[in-house]
């Protein structure tokens, strides 16, 4: 274990504070997890950091029909699109959205084929680069509440110059609908309209992203909790 | 200041010198000095692109529900086994160095993330993305796309065989010069380990002068994204080794704050 790590009475885990290694050669990562040490017998690591994904990811990421969760011609399918705009109010044309949602009766599926439409399975996972415009646009189904709660689906952005990914939660309200409540909406007060992905058409929900400013989106940090 | 020749010439955006970039990276590292970050700063000016898109409210953090808790599922439908081999995507072989990289992934607790879907993108040995917005001056090559992905196996180990990425200049400030590195995207088991990150090479002269790579604030976080060299897995007359662990906790969080007040 190098000294540089050792000031957090154990609590393994702990980055060093950043002028604390002024001047220190570079270790490797590999180095760096080997100086995590157990909690009561458990090794605790430390997160490997976000980098942007850049501006060249659109050859790389992107696959053939993954903005189409469901086909557009299924009759309950449904079009969840919007523009994602910066601080000055411009379109985002590089930004990457990822779609994460229940089905229709909130079920959450776990079949494999997330990125191959082909097999025609609905597994409630979608990719999708914004335009040059900025605009983007899922098709996918209404996803169904997950217990009693309103129903939303998890958007994910990603675009060069966001250091590290954004998630927000896109609340899906009819027509007529009154709007939905839970602990996150309730707590964001007048902000919570950001979240709602409201009906703008026959099968049709407008969901914008702005990442900074004047109606600045929503967007979550999450506490640790044990993953599945 | 009264007199003119004592004023700063405004500078165009984008022609900054090198040491007035250092100098802003280095006034942020020091005002997070005594904090723990996990992740790159999305607030981190010396990196331009980010000035504006970045969240100028504080997130809002919420217990992970239940869509949250759990990912896609990805399996060999999705994946080919080829396309972890980067250098047999072409008639012929790519110029450069052959490179082997391997590593695991795993959770915070050192529990294998087994199964997900691991992409890689980068740059040719040149420099140069296959990309058609990439204008670098520098030679595309035929036989070699840059685009990877496998599924990370029963222990979360991954393995890409492809060739060492080329450094390249970036307009962010006048002579920027991205040090080398390949881009990742992982899923864990909970869509909350979402990460698109960047893995560099060790001992690259570029690390210092880098906005991307010094948007991590704490040198212990930086190196977490450096490759280590690895002889051991080299390839007698075929290929250099590195090896480069990815740990994915549920925590998004930039920063650590310490809850028992040790520092
Ligand atoms: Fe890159």
């Amino acid at each position: 274990m190098s000294t540089e790590d050792t000031g957090h009475g154990g609590r393994p885990g702990f980055d060093t504070p950043a002028g604390a290694v002024a001047g220190q050669e570079h270790r490797t990562a590999a180095e760096a997890l080997a100086d995590e040490q157990p909690l009561e017998g458990l090794p605790n690591l430390a997160q490997t950091p976000s980098q942007t994904v850049g501006p060249f990811f659109g050859y790389a990421l992107p696959f053939a029909g993954g903005a189409e969760l469901v086909p557009a011609g299924r009759p309950d399918a449904v079009v969840l699109h919007g523009i994602v705009l910066d601080g000055a109010g411009d379109p985002v044309p590089d930004a990457l959205l990822e779609l994460w949602q229940p089905d229709a009766a909130g079920v959450l599926p776990h079949v494999a084929g997330s990125r191959r439409r082909s097999l025609g399975r609905f597994t409630g996972f979608g990719r999708t680069g914004t335009e040059a415009d900025g605009e983007y646009a899922f098709t996918t189904l209404l996803p169904g509440a997950v217990g009693d709660g309103p129903r939303w689906a998890l958007v994910t952005v990603f675009a060069r110059g966001l250091s590290h990914h954004l998630f927000t939660r896109a609340y899906f309200v009819a027509d007529g609908e009154p709007d939905p409540s839970d602990a996150l909406l309730d707590r964001v007060g007048a902000r919570s309209r950001t979240l709602l992905a409201r009906q703008d058409g026959p099968g049709s929900y407008r969901f914008d992203v702005r990442l900074q400013g004047d109606g600045e989106t929503v967007f979550l940090d999450y506490r640790e909790a044990p993953a599945r | 200041m009264t007199d003119p020749q004592q004023r700063p010439v405004a500078i165009p955006p984008g022609e900054e010198p090198q040491a007035a970039l250092s100098t802003e990276i280095a006034a942020v590292h020091e005002g997070a000095a005594g904090r723990t970050a996990r992740h790159a700063l999305r607030d981190f000016p010396p990196y331009r692109s980010s000035v504006l898109r970045h969240p100028t409210h504080e997130l809002v953090t919420v217990d992970p529900e239940e869509i949250e808790l759990v990912s896609p599922a990805f399996g060999h439908v999705d994946v080919d086994p080829y396309e972890s081999d980067l250098t047999i995507q072409h008639a012929g072989e790519p110029l450069g160095s052959r490179i082997v990289v391997e590593g695991r992934v795993v959770d915070g607790e050192g529990r294998p993330v087994a199964g997900q879907l691991l992409e890689v993108w980068q740059a040719n040995a040149s420099g140069r993305y296959a990309h058609k917005r990439d204008q670098h001056p520098a030679p595309l090559d035929p036989n070699f796309t840059g685009v990877g992905r496998t599924l990370t196996g029963p222990d979360g180990s991954y393995r890409f065989v492809t060739v060492k990425p080329g450094p390249y200049p970036w307009r962010n400030h006048r002579n920027a010069w991205r040090p080398a590195h390949i881009h990742f995207s992982l899923f864990g088991t909970a869509f909350v380990q979402r990460l698109v990150t960047q893995m560099y090479f060790p001992g690259d002269p570029l690390f210092a002068l880098d906005p991307i790579y010094q948007s991590i604030p704490g040198q212990a976080a930086r190196d977490r994204l450096v490759a280590r060299y690895d002889h051991d897995l080299t390839v007698p007359e075929w290929a250099l080794g590195y090896r480069w662990d990815i740990v994915l906790t549920g925590a998004t969080a930039t920063w650590r704050e310490d809850e028992h007040g040790e520092h």
